[in-house]
């Protein structure tokens, strides 16, 4: 009785890797995972864990002949501050939709990059908008007072003296 | 007695050596001789590191004009005149606001050519967009990604991303309004998996939407950080990115066999001219491996004479052409019209209207009815669908013939017709009648994500490409159809988002009827 070799490799046929090298396996999966927390401490690298931005506080006076119903903007911030015999609130004008500046007119608030409306409390009535403005928070000292861009409030909370 | 001769015949020697040396060091350099031979030519293209992307030969076919109308090696040509007015425009750049808007009117006022460099290399950016579309629709219409092509249309995808992405990160760079308020709408769109997560009441668990925008802009508004990563991506990152994506993509050509090519070309083209030495005279009857690394036959087996010419000069001259032309065309452009640059950005007042580069208009056309649908399903969901279509399409009827496959340039041009009646359909609607917020006030918001122009034409694209399908029995020619539909519905989103969109991105005939502040 002749023995076959198990398997007529040809010798062109590359060398089939010894599967249980232990070794060599343990090495590979030391090296993948050493690449890969590499890896996740690099992504964390972009995000950083203060952001530099300017503050969004700020404090002003409302001018004293300033109508019910009347938007005053301060210069070069993203809000809208109202006032009537009720108190003082103010509206993000920062539109929820892709960020431009909405512009306060009798009937509320128009968006100039996309045609989006707001109802003088906020509230989206035409266009794509998903959310209504928000209102910031408001806090009065005396006849001055700060509004925090960065803190919302419920719709409807208006602030008296 | 003299004294030994070593000295003097060492001394004779190193003269002659330096004597030698320029012609050496030449032959050194360009070690296979002048390319006057088949062989020497041979030599000359694989003896190169960056000439052997392309192979040793190239069928008669690939070097026809209507076989790829040079829209692939004019895409490249765009790529490099980008790359080398890109590094001059860096000598004068610095990327801090206000900062860089002066050092552009720099460029454009004060440095010597700057102007021209900086119109040179908008433009360039330009017909590198259309040159990269148009590639992918030659491509798509000879049918060119089927096997053993597709990892190959999946690489031209990413060079398509890479390209926009390059053209969308150049945009911030002047921090003009123009620039300024893209960027705006552009950091939140990549935002607006909000509107979702919001409508879910989900975001304060699950944000994708604020870490995308965050991770773009490196703080919660447009500022010197959002600058300076665009600039790295713009500068650094997406150009090694396109670089390697290029290299892989042309490189892929020679290892597939060159470009698609119908079944008969070398019938169609008819014996080689007598100018044509071929390689073999007649059909090798044996198979030739290659010590066991190559898989298959090599491809000349069983073919017989091939029409093959030799890629030095015959390829690189036709390349050499088209590079000269995408010059001339942007030289030309830039002569006839400035790149743009507005006032300087002003975060509290917007561009009113404020319009993304134009190749991104028909995406803004479709974001004004709904943020996340326009700038990011519906991008996705034609991606996607791209990548899978090598997948999807295994038919062989039709390969390298352009609008070849059933239903052909018929299907083609039915569906072209179809593709701008339901667009301009769909649009004029919206136009003229509104959407649903303004019927229904108070509908739920993931409704409006659902039901809006963008996914109504998506969907009739998508039914009647499916339609194609069951009637011609076919994947491509379902794919025709749909390529068609969708080439036809960015066009068609373009242009009204171009010229018939203004302030407040409300419907003008003309932008003569824009109302005055």
């Amino acid at each position: 009785m002749t023995t076959q070799p198990k398997s007529a490799r040809s010798r062109l046929d590359p060398e089939p890797l010894p599967r249980r090298d232990w070794l060599g396996l343990a090495s590979l999966w030391a090296a993948a995972s050493a690449f890969l927390f590499a890896t996740l401490g690099m992504i964390r690298l972009p995000k950083a864990a203060v952001l530099a931005s300017p503050s969004k506080r700020f404090r002003i006076h409302l001018p004293e002949n300033l109508q019910p119903g009347q938007a005053f903007v301060p210069s070069g911030r993203p809000v809208a501050v109202f006032r009537d015999e009720s108190g003082v609130w103010a509206l993000s004008t920062i539109c929820t939709h892709l960020g431009c500046i909405v512009k306060p007119t009798p009937a509320g608030f128009e968006c100039p990059c996309h045609g989006s409306h707001f109802a003088a409390d906020g509230s989206v009535t035409r266009g794509p908008a998903p959310q209504p403005l928000p209102w910031l928070k408001v806090s009065l000292s005396g006849n001055s007072l700060t509004v925090d861009a960065g803190a919302v409030v419920p719709s409807g909370s208006k602030v008296s003296a | 007695m003299k004294s030994s001769p070593t000295p003097p015949t060492a001394l004779k020697e190193f003269r002659e050596n330096l004597r030698a040396a320029p012609r050496r060091i030449w032959e050194a350099a360009f070690r296979g001789g002048k390319p006057a031979t088949d062989r020497t030519r041979s030599t000359f293209v694989f003896g190169n590191v960056f000439l052997h992307l392309h192979s040793v030969r190239t069928h008669l076919w690939s070097l026809r004009w209507s076989t790829t109308l040079g829209l692939g090696i004019a895409s490249a040509a765009a790529f490099f005149i980008t790359l080398v007015t890109g590094v001059l425009l860096m000598f004068y750049y610095k990327p801090y606001p206000d900062a860089a808007y002066d050092s552009i009117k720099d460029i454009h006022f004060v440095v010597p050519t700057g102007r021209f460099i900086r119109n040179i290399h908008r433009w360039a950016a330009n017909v590198m967009v259309v040159a990269v579309i148009l590639h992918m629709a030659r491509v798509f219409y000879t049918a060119a990604y089927r096997k053993p092509r597709e990892f190959n249309w999946l690489i031209g995808l990413g060079l398509l991303v890479t390209t926009l992405g390059l053209s969308f990160t150049g945009y911030l760079l002047p921090w003009d309004q123009l620039a300024y308020w893209a960027i705006t709408i552009g950091a939140n769109i990549a935002q607006s998996p909000r509107e979702v997560t919001d409508a879910l009441r989900i975001t304060d668990w699950f944000d994708p939407g604020g870490f995308q925008r965050l991770l773009l802009l490196g703080s919660d508004e447009v500022g010197a950080e959002a600058l300076i990563r665009f600039y790295l991506l713009h500068v650094m990152i997406l150009p090694l990115v396109l670089t390697a994506l290029l290299a892989v993509h042309i490189w892929r050509v020679r290892k597939d066999g060159g470009l698609a090519r119908p079944a008969d070309a070398d019938r169609r083209l008819g014996p080689p001219g007598e100018d044509v030495y071929p390689i073999f005279t007649q059909a090798p009857a044996r198979t030739y491996h290659l010590a066991a690394i190559v898989k298959g036959r090599t491809p000349v087996v069983g073919r017989g004479p091939e029409n093959t010419v030799p890629s030095m000069p015959h390829l690189f001259y036709a390349e050499l052409a088209v590079l000269m032309l995408t010059v001339f065309l942007c030289l030309v452009l830039s002569l006839a019209w400035d790149a743009p640059l507005k006032e300087l950005a002003n975060p509290a007042v917007p561009e009113n209207p404020a319009k993304a580069p134009w190749y991104f208009l028909g995406l803004q056309e479709m974001v004004a009815f709904s943020a996340f649908v326009g700038g990011i399903a519906i991008p996705s969901i034609v991606l996607i669908g791209l990548g899978l279509i090598p997948f999807l399409d295994r038919e062989d009827a039709g390969t390298g013939g352009w609008f070849g496959g059933p239903g052909g340039w018929p299907l083609v041009r039915r569906s072209i017709l179809w593709g701008l009646v339901a667009a301009v359909g769909i649009e004029a609607f919206a136009i003229h009648f509104g959407w649903l917020r303004q019927w229904f006030p108070h509908i739920p918001q993931l409704i409006i994500t659902a039901v809006n122009p963008g996914t109504v034409l998506t969907a009739v694209y998508g039914l009647y490409s499916l339609w194609l399908v069951k009637r011609y029995g076919s994947a491509r020619a379902g794919a025709l159809g749909l390529f068609t539909c969708f080439l036809c519905g960015f066009t068609v989103l373009t242009i009204i988002g171009t010229y018939f969109r203004g302030p407040n991105w409300d419907f003008y005939w003309s932008s003569s009827q824009w109302p005055s502040h």
